[in-house]
């Protein structure tokens, strides 16, 4: 079996990839959920009911 | 267009659209790594080529994200429209992302195709600049409180930094760059069909992923309004005297609703 050239940088540069674009997808996943949370908390005690476009 | 642009109307079309974009990115991705994995090695770079296919999409996106940004930049100054304020906000990080993965991508391609992660080259360093202004946006967004004020200030700044697009565009022509030339002319691409496939199929795929996060983060950005909105509204109710200054700090976001 021959070795690839440059494994190491090819191996990294996916590694980056799916740090960065798993990164910005687990930013944008966790915002929601916490404003959804947050926004709950707040209607739980009645603030907004009926007056505001739905989610 | 104007009723499409509406947040309420926005947020149920987006909220059926989104799992078919999910779906679509996710399906357009596998295809294009599958390509990108059984293609040739390259003539001259050898299997170094494989970083291009993660490495030209993200450069690729790293500038759409910016057009996106100026078109919605406009949007707020000229009409002032609350749609266009949440997703110029929304594509600040995405577009810090993809020039970030651009320049990482880059350096490992460029250190054993030239010997070096970096040269101080006209192509590298306008990318360079192009993240910094990402970052240089988000602390803006982050300093101004009230979200009006900061798309405005966000606005001009996102305008003034649009002259470094065709910098970024056009560094290969106008200055003799280690970077290469570009490979699509309007004459056509001067890259393989083995290559050009997979390449075309990761670009597809990385706008897919990027479009599937900016109508996600517009989503948020609507939410976080509506929250705000919200707790204003109930510290006004806690506190009268300060309801004049709630109305009067909102005026863009009342039509949100």
């Amino acid at each position: 079996m021959t070795a690839i050239p440059h494994l190491g940088f090819i191996v990294a540069a996916y590694a980056a990839t799916v740090l960065v674009v798993g990164g910005a997808t687990a930013a944008v996943l966790i915002d929601r959920w916490a404003l959804r949370r947050a926004l709950d908390r707040l209607e739980a005690r009645g603030a907004g009911r009926g007056t505001e476009p739905r989610r | 267009m104007y009723v499409l642009a509406n947040p309420a109307t926005f947020m149920r079309l987006s909220g059926r659209l989104l799992p078919w974009l999910v779906a679509l990115s996710l399906a357009t991705l596998a295809a294009g790594l599958a390509l990108a994995f059984t293609s040739p090695p390259d003539y001259q770079q050898g299997e170094t080529v494989k970083i291009m296919f993660v490495h030209v999409p993200a450069a690729w996106i790293a500038s759409l994200a910016y057009v996106a940004m100026t078109a919605s930049a406009l949007g707020t100054l000229v009409w002032r429209h609350p749609l266009a304020e949440a997703a110029q906000k929304a594509v600040v990080p995405l577009g810090a992302a993809f020039s970030l993965l651009c320049l990482i991508t880059g350096s490992l391609w460029g250190k054993p195709m030239w010997g070096t992660y970096w040269v101080w080259d006209a192509r590298l360093t306008s990318m360079l600049v192009l993240f910094i202004t990402y970052l240089g946006l988000m602390a803006l967004w982050h300093t101004i409180e009230e979200p009006g004020r900061a798309a405005r200030a966000a606005s001009v700044l996102t305008l003034v930094g649009a002259v470094n697009l065709p910098i970024v565009k056009f560094s290969v022509d106008w200055w003799n760059t280690l970077h290469q030339g570009s490979i699509f002319r309007l004459t056509g691409s001067t890259v393989d069909r083995s290559i050009l496939l997979p390449l075309l199929v990761m670009a597809a795929a990385f706008t897919l992923v990027f479009a599937t996060l900016h109508v996600a983060g517009i989503r948020n950005e609507i939410l976080r309004r509506r929250l705000r909105r919200l707790m204003l509204a109930a510290a006004a109710d806690r506190e009268p005297t300060a309801r004049l200054v709630v109305r009067d700090a909102l005026p863009v976001e009342g039509s949100v609703s």
